[in-house]
């Protein structure tokens, strides 16, 4: 694949042909072309996962690790080549600390369970004001079955995490674990990662960062962030629904116990011994999603061809067109101004209701997303009760935010 | 813009100056209805006659447009109704919101038809009425609260 854009191309421009991978962006919607700005809930496939996965189920399909034969070895290898995959994109130190879970929300609910189980009553885990559902509610679940203490840590009203109110939480050394976002999916904050897990460690407090956003706009790097534990789910990585990943620090990993458990994972003695005692396996109990995993593994690749730099850097420079773009909308108010965003753009109009907003724009064939987007007390700190959202992708171009913004103004008038 | 008719200009008025809105005094029965998928609620404050029939009802709503003139304009149309009577209607109206045919008891609700095509709108409408639902579960017959026959 022949992806290296021009430096001296328009970063936005540079991505433009990669819009022929996605047949999905072919489509039309009530008879105007899809214009697709709900990345951030799922991204769309390029036909290089799509194929992956269709060739596997074709060509070489069986189930892993267990079986003795050709096809089962040749599957495993497939599905273990992700694992390499999934720790080089995220600067693991070993294979053995990428684990393959449903999604994000498995992940967190496996460090919530699991690591959870080694808190004590008096211990606290701490987590921000912005953060989804999936990490928030793992912890509640753990506070009400263990008796710890949840923290929240407040964000600025631009919708950055507060780091000095941070620091307070965490300075009586009784807090186990900070989780805290990479990325809002409200808000688009990219959270200082380095510098909150600086804050945990020194305190003692191990760091968790929800990367579901994060990692599909910008290049991870577990080690240079001093993570603990890292989660990102690929179906928002171009890659498909039911496979995501949870990286842990080697000696934590083992340090856990099993988050599910059953007598095929220990006693299974016609396959590779001690191979379910170890870690990854420890926590991959039952038959895996094989194949997407191996999709998740097509879309690393097709993200390592066209590289990180070329996908910040598009998204930066359609982030810089959109919010102007946008502020020409009247009655348009962006949500939160942090210190730097990711493409996640929030978005209230005057009084119109964000449900009202997206079903017309549905009906011009703009794709958003409305409501409070797994982020009820962050809506509440916000005043609102609901937002538009606009999400980009690495296919997303100038012309589709112009589209966005001059049908906002069309719906506007149609209310206001 | 809307070229399926969702937001007929009544609807659109309707949420705009809504007439039922506001507190219920003297309510003798309150209902909710919310949607977790968007965080919007309907608030219901009901009163029945000695009859059984409903006298008053007001809603709060923080809501769509479509929720709004939804639940603003039951308001206006199940006064004067008894249990049976608003129940019909409710199924009635869900039923037009599902095929978009239909709604005998309740022709003026022919106006949320389209919303058969947006099925994940349909909730936004029905909400007031399983608010309302819940009010009349608690709603005994007589005045409202507070006040007596007597005046």
């Amino acid at each position: 694949m022949d992806v290296s854009p021009s430096v001296m191309t328009d970063p936005i421009d540079a991505l433009r042909d990669r819009r022929a991978d996605f047949p999905i962006l072919g489509e039309r919607v009530h008879g105007r072309p899809l214009v697709f700005l709900d990345s951030a809930a799922s991204a769309q496939k390029p036909v290089q996962v799509i194929d992956a996965m269709a060739d596997t189920m074709r060509t070489q399909y069986a189930n892993i690790h267990r079986g003795l034969h050709w096809m089962s070895e040749r599957t495993t290898d497939a599905y273990e080549a992700v694992r390499d995959q999934v720790a080089g994109l995220i600067g693991a130190s070993a294979r053995e600390e990428v684990i393959f879970t449903r999604n994000s929300t498995e992940a967190i609910n496996l460090v919530a369970h699991s690591f959870g189980s080694l808190m004590r009553p008096g211990q606290a885990v701490v987590i921000s004001e912005m953060e989804h559902h999936a990490n928030l509610v793992p912890w509640q679940m753990l506070r009400d079955r263990t008796g710890i203490e949840l923290r929240v840590a407040p964000i600025t009203d631009e919708g950055d995490i507060a780091l000095d109110a941070l620091e307070r939480l965490v300075a009586d050394g009784k807090v186990a674990l900070v989780a805290v976002t990479h990325m809002s999916n409200v808000l688009g904050t990219v959270t200082p990662a380095r510098r909150i897990a600086d804050i945990a460690h020194a305190a003692g407090a191990r760091v968790l960062f929800d990367g579901s956003q994060f990692v599909v706009h910008r290049r991870v790097d577990v080690q240079a962030i001093d993570a603990d534990f890292y989660t990102f789910t690929g179906h928002k990585l171009y890659g498909p629904t039911g496979i995501g990943v949870l990286w842990g620090r080697r000696e934590l990993l083992e340090a856990m116990p099993p988050f599910l458990g059953g007598g095929d994972m220990i006693s299974s003695v016609s396959f590779e011994r001690s191979t379910w005692a170890t870690v990854p396996h420890k926590f991959e109990a039952g038959t895996p999603a094989i194949i997407e995993t191996i999709g998740l593994g097509a879309a690393i690749s097709y993200i390592e061809a066209i590289g990180y730099d070329a996908i910040a850097a598009h998204e930066t420079a359609l982030v810089d067109y959109a919010l102007p773009r946008l502020a020409e909308v009247p009655g348009l108010r962006v949500i939160g101004a942090p210190a730097e965003r990711g493409g996640v753009i929030s978005f209230t109009m005057d009084d119109v209701h964000p449900h009202d907003i997206a079903t017309l724009l549905d009906r011009n064939g703009i794709a958003v997303r409305a409501g409070h987007h797994c982020a009820e007390p962050l809506m509440r700190r916000l005043g609102l009760s609901a937002t538009a959202r606009a999400s980009f992708a690495l296919y997303t171009t100038r012309e589709e935010v112009d589209a966005l913004a001059s049908t906002l103004t069309q719906i506007r008038s149609f209310f206001v | 813009m809307d070229q399926d008719g969702l937001y007929q200009r009544q609807v659109i008025e309707r949420a705009r100056a809504p007439v039922h809105a506001g507190p219920l005094e003297g309510a003798t029965g309150r209902g909710e209805g919310t949607n977790p998928m968007c965080g919007d609620r309907v608030r219901i404050g009901v009163w029945l006659d000695a009859d059984g029939r409903i006298g008053t009802v007001r809603h709060q709503t923080r809501g769509c447009a479509i929720c709004l003139a939804s639940a603003d304009m039951m308001a206006g149309l199940v006064a004067g109704q008894d249990r049976i009577g608003a129940a019909t209607m409710g199924r009635d109206f869900t039923a037009l919101l599902q095929s978009g045919q239909g709604g005998e008891s309740c022709p003026e609700l022919r106006v949320f038809a389209p919303l058969h095509r947006h099925r994940s709108r349909i909730r936004c409408a029905t909400l007031a009425w399983s608010a309302l639902e819940a009010a009349l579960v608690e709603a005994p017959a007589g005045t409202p609260a507070g006040e007596t026959k007597d005046g």
